[in-house]
């Protein structure tokens, strides 16, 4: 563990159990792998992106993160800290550190709080005793840094728009001032124009405030732009994390060659021109994933090795790893 | 219509740039709600029933319990409404004061709705949140709990407690409390799992808020406009309830009385001419549970979130 | 003749809180076998448009102007017609496609309706043709599939489904309304393929309404940008992407991240979107623009071609300074 990183998540593995309608109360319930098997470690101040499809488990990720999902095997440690072995009490002075802004940014929001008694929420519950002129004063000042004006703050969600209900949820976010944020899926429920405030919103934060950033999307060029490290999943599984520039000029596993090749690049004379890679089928089912590695069933390259072995999942240039049996 | 709706939201916001209170979703339903003609008016007459349970008794003549033996025997004559003699709805057969029971009838009817119902809502709201909040084996058996309690046939265990235990309205409210939560539970708990799921539960649990103040400042408060709707109907279920178990001539003890009660003794002497007996309290009665219906309707077009 | 021909077209709503102007004044027309895109963010007026050309307004809206498709009206005209224009040559399909298919009826009882109804094709005829369409759109094991239920399909393959069942009819205009919004980058590029390839089979014209910038760059032959429901650029898709005439494409264009390009930091577009209750003084995208003059506040620009081409835009500033 290098001195600045923050977070390292070691063999994560989350399964649900699933029950199927009319199931007997004592039949046993299937087992779905959401997540299989992630390791990453992420450093301060860096951001790390997650791209996959839906289904992927790059949301069942996040939770595992900050312990909303039980998580069956696998470490989080957080500054030298196991969180996954602390019970509810011993977790919450790092729920402090630790905070998330989600993809709906007007259900995020508790219709029935005003936005004041939505931001300070966090700060009421960790510093219960701050006397109510300092918590005004935090609540004026972060509104202040994600650029909305403070006398805002006895109106109700319903009266914001999209961009403006996730400017909230960012600022709920930082009043705490944590080291990480995990972004699930933050501006694509946004207009492209409102997009873009966002995101930039989301760096500057980050640089003002020294924040890491975990940046979950299925959009591949936001997550780029935001990213220094892309991690890619598929089904559960980690197929490759690199560079964010490395990635898009080196991809290594033949999903993530479809999955970059898939994304239209808005210029007509690129794009009418492009090589498509396309990917046929369907995405197999999590409660019976496919022997050896999860993406054979559509892989183009796939062989008889793919079937019977999963491929290891190791690092060939530095910072690049894939799991492929012909990566090289 | 999503992007419209977005945009009516929009406006709105910036209508309201200019002044920094805010309009909260109950200043919101509570202008819908005047917006509904029979809603407003079903209140303002409910109100009227209400007030005039307790204005009324001051312009009495007669108390509930006086008999007024000129009267007693042939109120078919002697006993119809009339403002000299003192009755202003007649007498009932015993030659007591018809104005005066109907207001004791009134009082008694109200009370037990409003109670009944509020003692359903406070258990039934918490009980179905805690249940739908906690999920897992908890909400197994705490639903099981209330499917045992909803399979008893509710009116012969009522009968059955009043006859053991003797009539009175203890028992009565006893009785129907006992089991009128039960439906509230489970509407309570179907829509606490849907609000579970929302984001900003997570977002409040990812900050570490524990599960009692999720439960009373997250979900409660986005419960209370289904609960409010389902109170306002429930109100008039008890009633009838209770009417009922007075019609069957175990309810209220005499000479305390109630719309069920009252209307039970005009019912039976309607061959006698003396349809007034009938007519005040069903009146009351009837007008009242229309009131509370129309309400809950405005109600819940008011709350509903579709407009939004 | 053009195959669709839209003039002035003026979409308003009746609301509780007033009169809302959802498009106004749009004017466009496409070509047989062409494929148009509209593009505009949420409350652009994109969808809107369509859904008055075809009769799909909320019970509240009231559309004005002309529309003729072939040369005859279909604005405002009995539903009766209107149904059957809809049912042979115009199809529609939607960014959910559970929204128009029936989730307790088999997709081949759905898709042979409406060649039993409106062609009076026979039973059997009609499912061989229904199966040869969803051949067609290539969902493997057509003929077994076919009696599943709309649920049993993954989102990909029911957007395929929808696609199958608008062209039973041979359609000459097909109207997709966020057709791959919902869907994965990956399912997205094989929707998009797809939609190509039958355009180019079956010769008819697409209207593509989205609001992502890389579908429209690689699928469409002409595009019009709308904002506030009012055009502010139209015309050929290369044209407006190498050189953006109009503050808002531009702006577009630029708040995009491009995954082939690595710029620092994004160029927004600072601001909210419109309000569509106020009717707008002068040009929607006024209080945004940065090259806004105060012209653009009191007067409503015209769409105007530029030069010699048949690129249009709405700005009263000049092309060159925003060039």
């Amino acid at each position: 563990m290098s001195s600045n990183t923050i977070l390292e998540v070691n063999n994560l593995k989350v399964t649900f159990d699933v029950r199927s309608e009319g199931d007997m109360p004592w039949t046993k319930a299937k087992k779905l792998q959401a997540v299989n098997d992630i390791s990453f470690s992420l450093n301060a101040g860096q951001t790390l992106g997650v791209v996959g499809e839906s289904g992927c488990g790059k949301s069942t990720l996040a939770r595992a993160i900050v312990k909303m999902v039980p998580v069956e095997s696998g470490e989080v440690v957080w500054l030298g800290n196991d969180l996954l072995g602390l019970n509810d009490s011993e977790t919450r002075p790092f729920r402090k550190q630790i905070q998330m802004i989600f993809q709906d940014p007007l259900a995020s929001l508790n219709p029935r709080m005003n936005i004041g008694e939505i931001i300070a929420e966090p700060l009421r519950t960790h510093y219960p005793k701050t006397p109510e002129s300092d918590v005004q004063a935090r609540v004026s000042d972060v509104m202040n840094k994600v650029g909305l004006l403070d006398n805002l703050k006895n109106r109700y969600p319903h009266e914001f728009s999209g961009g403006q209900c996730q400017r909230i949820g960012i600022a709920r976010a930082l009043i705490l001032k944590p080291k990480l944020i995990i972004c699930d899926e933050p501006v694509s429920a946004l207009d492209v124009s409102i997009q873009a405030q966002v995101v930039n919103l989301l760096m500057d934060l980050q640089e003002e405030m020294d924040l890491a950033l975990i940046f979950i999307a299925h959009d591949l060029s936001v997550v780029k732009h935001i990213s220094s490290k892309i991690m890619v999943l598929y089904l559960g599984n980690m197929v490759e994390i690199a560079e964010s520039d490395d990635i898009y000029k080196n991809p290594s596993h033949p999903y993530t060659q479809a999955l970059i090749s898939a994304v239209p690049i808005p210029d007509p004379s690129i794009e009418k021109n492009k090589n498509l890679i396309l990917i046929e089928g369907d995405l197999p089912s999590p409660i019976d994933p496919p022997s050896g590695c999860v993406f054979r069933t559509r892989c183009p390259k796939a062989q008889e090795i793919c079937a019977q072995k999963k491929p290891e999942f190791k690092e060939f240039t530095k910072g690049h790893s894939v799991a492929c049996h012909f990566s090289d | 219509m999503i992007a419209l709706n977005k945009n009516k939201i929009k406006v709105m916001a910036e209508n309201l740039s200019d002044s920094s209170a805010g309009r909260s979703l109950w200043k919101d339903a509570r202008m819908r709600f005047m917006q509904n003609k029979a809603a407003t008016i079903s209140l303002f007459i409910l109100m009227s029933i209400v007030l005039f349970s307790f204005i009324g008794p001051y312009f009495a003549v007669w108390s509930y319990e006086q008999i007024d033996w000129n009267a007693m025997g042939s109120a078919a004559r002697v006993g119809m409404p009339s403002i000299e003699s003192g009755h202003f709805f007649g007498t009932d057969d015993l030659g007591r004061d018809l104005y005066s029971r109907v207001i004791q009838g009134t009082q008694i009817s109200l009370m037990v709705g409003v109670l009944g119902a509020s003692v359903a809502v406070i258990v039934g709201t918490l009980y179905g949140a805690t249940s739908g909040y906690l999920g897992g084996k908890t909400d197994q058996i705490m639903m099981r709990i209330v499917d045992i309690l909803m399979s008893i046939p509710y009116m012969f265990v009522l009968i059955l407690l009043l006859v053991v235990f003797g009539r009175s309205i203890g028992m009565l409210f006893i009785g129907i409390g006992l089991l009128s939560w039960l439906d509230m539970s489970r509407i309570v708990r179907g829509q606490t799992l849907n609000l579970k799921n929302k984001e900003f539960i997570e977002a409040a649990r990812v900050t570490g808020v524990s599960d009692f103040k999720i439960i009373t400042k997250h979900i409660v408060p986005n419960l209370l406009g289904i609960v409010a709707v389902y109170a306002t109907l429930l109100v008039p279920g008890i009633i009838l309830a209770e009417s009922f178990i007075s019609f069957l001539g175990l309810g209220v003890q005499e000479p305390s009385t109630s719309w069920g009660a009252l209307i039970k003794e005009g019912a039976g002497t309607i061959s006698y001419d003396t349809e007034w007996q009938l007519l005040f309290p069903l009146a009351f009665f009837v007008v009242s549970l229309f009131c509370f219906y129309f309400i809950g309707d405005g109600l819940r077009d008011a709350l509903d979130p579709k407009e939004r | 003749m053009s195959l669709l021909e839209v003039k002035n077209l003026k979409v308003e709503f009746e609301t509780a809180d007033g009169v809302v102007n959802a498009v106004n004044n749009v004017n466009f027309s496409i070509e047989e076998g062409k494929i148009l895109a509209i593009v505009g963010e949420s409350g652009s007026g994109k969808s809107q448009t369509v859904f008055a050309m075809t009769g799909l307004l909320d019970h509240n809206g009231s559309a004005t102007g002309s529309v003729k498709f072939e040369g005859e009206e279909i604005l405002n005209i009995s539903n009766q017609k209107l149904n059957q224009i809809r049912a042979e040559k115009i199809a529609m399909i939607f960014q959910d496609p559970m929204t128009s298919l029936n989730p307790y009826v088999r997709v081949s009882d759905q898709m042979t309706e409406v060649l039993v109804h409106h062609h009076g094709a026979s039973k059997s005829d009609a499912l061989k043709q229904s199966i040869n369409m969803l051949d067609a759109v290539r969902i493997p094991d057509a003929s077994n599939r076919i009696r599943m239920y709309p649920h049993e399909f993954s989102g990909g393959m029911r957007q395929r489904v929808m696609i199958a069942m608008s062209l039973l009819c041979k359609p000459k205009l097909l109207i997709a309304d966020e057709p791959t919004t919902a869907l994965d980058v990956t399912v997205q590029a094989q929707i998009m393929k797809l939609l190509a390839d039958l355009q180019k089979d079956f010769g008819m014209s697409i209207i593509l309404i989205t609001h992502d910038l890389g579908v429209v760059a690689g699928n469409s032959d002409d595009m019009l940008v709308m904002y506030g429901g009012e055009i502010m650029e139209i015309g050929k898709t290369e044209n407006i992407y190498s050189a953006p005439t109009h503050p808002y494409t531009q702006g577009l264009m630029s708040a995009v991240p491009r995954l082939d390009d690595s710029e620092e930091r994004l160029i927004t577009i600072p601001g909210n979107p419109p309000n569509m209750m106020k009717s707008p003084e002068g040009c929607p995208f006024s209080p945004r623009c940065k090259f806004a003059v105060d012209k653009c506040n009191s007067d409503s620009p015209a769409l105007l071609k530029i030069g010699n081409s048949d690129h249009f835009r709405s700005c009263h500033v000049d092309k060159e300074k925003i060039l």
